[in-house]
């Protein structure tokens, strides 16, 4: 068939275009927020995809353990761009302060926070569109508790754009929400998991439990328990202690991180 | 006049209940336009302006067509004006506001005001017209020594000053910024992005002039004067001293953006100003040998914009602070104007985090039950559950400070951090040491990762 005929140039021009502009949602990103932990990584391609959003879901009382995980892949490793971390007023009286002395104790930089805070929900994505669209921070964190009914689908694919133009990762933390449809790469649900015990029964390093709900680019219902190692600035495996692993959707996952490392 | 009366007389009578905030705002809002004559604008509340024109008359053509072009513009929004040029802000002021029969000159116009241009107090204005004291030029003739001592000390020196004697000073509305570059146009500009292009011009003006004097500008503030004599004023602030002009227009054009009442050229702006009224000294930019220039703080820059668009105190930075009472560890500071970063305390290698992720401040209190009175906590109930304990590390005690209080005492606390048995991390403490009181209570104080 001859290359002119008008339908298929057509196309041709069509697929060209959609690839110049950043290609169909999935497409590959151009960076990662990764966690120093191999297998997790590696099951994700090297990490959360950088200019994609992300949603994370927890309970309202693993919301310290969601917030910090979600700090943590964020100001891990160094450097010096900023986390621009977005709540709502009434956040500090539902949840707490953020706490800078505890994100040093983390081993995060607590210099590298910037904290926005808006009026209501609504002011919450207004800023968060203008904090995506602003390049040079290593993640937007949008902080918000119960249902969040002016995220719906327009909105969120407004934020999706935003992160995609200017190469920003959105972090959006739902806190005591259930998960709906929505436009982000990766969608998880953490948890507290009990941590490594330290002489006289203390309380060890902080350990997650993490469930990957649903990843536009693969598989989802892997499950991990990382623990984060302030040393080496990394998470690593946390130890088994009792809980067992669903293994089998881990197994799938590791033949398809092999090929990706 | 009673209202009932003034009714009677008037039919039709609207009447508004007398507001003096919206009233001065409003003469606040005149005095942003005068500012197109001298940036030296005082107001003189309730209902006066006091213009400082030393040096600027020249502009408009004489003293004569200044204030006619003052009272003309003021007139254009409805308000009825009476103006008086003196040589001294006290002289011009009274002669404004105290109908005084023509004269020759000014000095001669003063002593043919009335007493009551003193404004002294009733009974002492009432002395002197009694006295047969009936202008000020009747005070001045006579020695200042008696009129103290039979009016007071107060007398004299309102004379003084109204003779111009004794200095009265002005208090300016705003002190006249160390830098500004203006432009006056022949033609009203009626279009906003005319008018952001002359305010790029004038940007460049003023950090050529800043770039001089080796300064950078912290704040800037656009003020576009409309042909009907009202002003709007537009500010920008940025974290560190700039000098770079394409980072102020941007600034700028986010503000613009973010308003909720957009600028309204009306007839047209007539006159624009760009005043840079907080410099602070900024050396000359090194470019990297490699070429470019050093990589420019992007947390600044960001925290710039993000300021501009959202509000000054909307986004904040975090700064230690020098105590060991949980939660006044740490400040939060509007981003703009936080002090340079500090060292935070660095945690010891190889121990769990000691501090929550997050805190309550004010902490919450808790119910707990603890094997012995001043054993650690076995369970504890906090927002209608119950946590049983499954690991425990403490207490650390923190004392008060007793040192701040004046009666020197104050209560320790015995942290414990936690972790239930679903593995989610607390802070808890005690509030008091057994004894110190006779029952103290739990709190919970944070929520670890």
């Amino acid at each position: 068939m001859r290359e002119s005929s008008s339908p298929l140039a057509g196309l041709r021009r069509r697929v060209a275009r959609i690839a110049a502009s950043g290609g169909p949602p999935g497409a590959r990103a151009d960076g990662w927020l990764a966690s120093g932990h191999a297998g997790f990584d590696a099951a994700l391609g090297g990490g959360l995809a950088v200019g994609r959003v992300h949603e994370m879901f927890a309970d309202s009382l693993d919301a310290a353990s969601a917030a910090a995980f979600a700090a943590l892949l964020a100001l891990r490793g160094g450097g010096t761009a900023p986390l621009l971390w977005l709540r709502t007023a009434d956040a500090a009286r539902q949840g707490g302060h953020l706490y800078a002395p505890g994100i040093a104790e983390l081993g995060g930089d607590p210099d590298r926070l910037l904290l926005v805070e808006t009026g209501d929900a609504k002011a919450l994505l207004a800023a968060a569109n203008d904090a995506l669209r602003c390049p040079g921070s290593t993640a937007v964190v949008v902080e918000s508790r119960g249902r969040l009914p002016a995220l719906d689908l327009t909105a969120g694919r407004r934020l999706a754009l935003g992160a995609r133009d200017a190469g920003t990762v959105l972090l959006l933390l739902r806190l005591g929400a259930e998960p709906v449809p929505s436009v982000a790469e990766t969608r998880w649900r953490i948890a507290a998991a009990p941590s490594r015990e330290l002489e006289a029964n203390a309380p060890g390093a902080p350990a997650f439990d993490l469930e990957l709900l649903r990843w536009r680019a693969g598989p989802a219902g892997a499950r991990w328990r990382l623990e984060w190692n302030r040393d080496d600035q990394a998470f690593r495996d946390a130890a088994l202690s009792g809980a067992v692993l669903p293994l089998a959707p881990r197994r799938a996952l590791e033949s398809r991180g092999a090929e990706a490392a | 006049m009673a209202l009932a009366d003034a009714r009677a007389q008037v039919l039709g009578l609207r009447v508004v209940p007398h507001d003096p905030a919206l009233d001065r705002d409003w003469l606040d809002r005149l005095a942003q336009g005068c500012a197109r004559y001298t940036p030296l604008v005082a107001l003189d509340p309730p209902d006066g302006l006091i213009l400082d024109i030393a040096g600027a008359a020249h502009l408009f053509g004489g003293e004569a067509a200044l204030a006619a072009d003052v009272e003309a513009r003021l007139e254009r929004t409805g308000m009825t004006v009476r103006s008086a040029l003196g040589p001294t802000a006290d002289a011009a002021r009274a002669l404004a506001r105290y109908p005084a029969p023509p004269a020759p000159d000014e000095a001669a116009a003063i002593r043919r005001l009335p007493v009551a241009a003193l404004e002294l107090d009733a009974e002492a204005t009432r002395a002197l017209a009694r006295a047969g004291l009936r202008t000020i030029g009747d005070l001045a003739s006579r020695p200042m020594a008696s009129l103290a001592a039979r009016f007071g000390a107060e007398a004299a020196e309102a004379l003084r000053r109204l003779l111009g004697d004794a200095p009265s000073p002005l208090a300016p509305r705003l002190t006249p910024p160390p830098v500004a570059a203006e432009r006056r146009f022949a033609e009203p500009v009626a279009s906003t992005p005319h008018a952001m292009g002359v305010l790029a011009e004038l940007a460049g003006e003023a950090i050529e002039t800043l770039a001089g004097r080796g300064k950078g500008g912290r704040d800037f503030r656009a003020t576009f004067f409309r042909s009907d004599g009202l002003a709007r004023t537009i500010a920008i602030e940025t974290g560190a001293p700039t000098r770079d002009a394409a980072l102020v227009m941007r600034l700028f054009a986010e503000r613009i953006d973010a308003l909720r009442d957009p600028i309204d050229p009306g007839f047209g702006f007539d006159m624009m100003r760009l005043a840079v009224p907080r410099i602070e000294a900024l050396g000359a930019s090194q470019l990297r040998l490699e070429g470019g220039a050093t990589r420019a703080p992007a947390m600044d820059e960001l925290a710039d914009r993000l300021a501009t668009r959202l509000g000054r105190g909307r986004v904040r930075r975090y700064r230690p602070a020098d105590t060991h009472i949980p939660e006044q560890a740490q400040l939060e500071l509007p981003a703009i104007d936080a002090p340079p970063p500090q060292a935070w305390p660095a945690p010891a290698p190889g121990e769990p985090p000691l501090r929550p992720f997050w805190l309550f401040d004010p902490p919450q209190p808790i119910e707990v039950i603890a094997e012995v009175p001043d054993g650690p906590p076995h369970r504890f109930r906090w927002r209608r559950a119950t946590h049983a304990i499954r690991r425990y590390e403490g207490p650390e005690r923190i004392a008060a400070e007793w040192w701040r209080r004046r009666d020197n005492r104050g209560l320790t606390r015995d942290y414990y951090r936690v972790e239930d048995d679903r593995g989610r991390r607390y802070w808890l403490f005690r509030h008091g040491l057994y004894d110190e009181k006779p029952d103290p209570r739990w709190y919970i104080h944070g929520l670890f990762a």
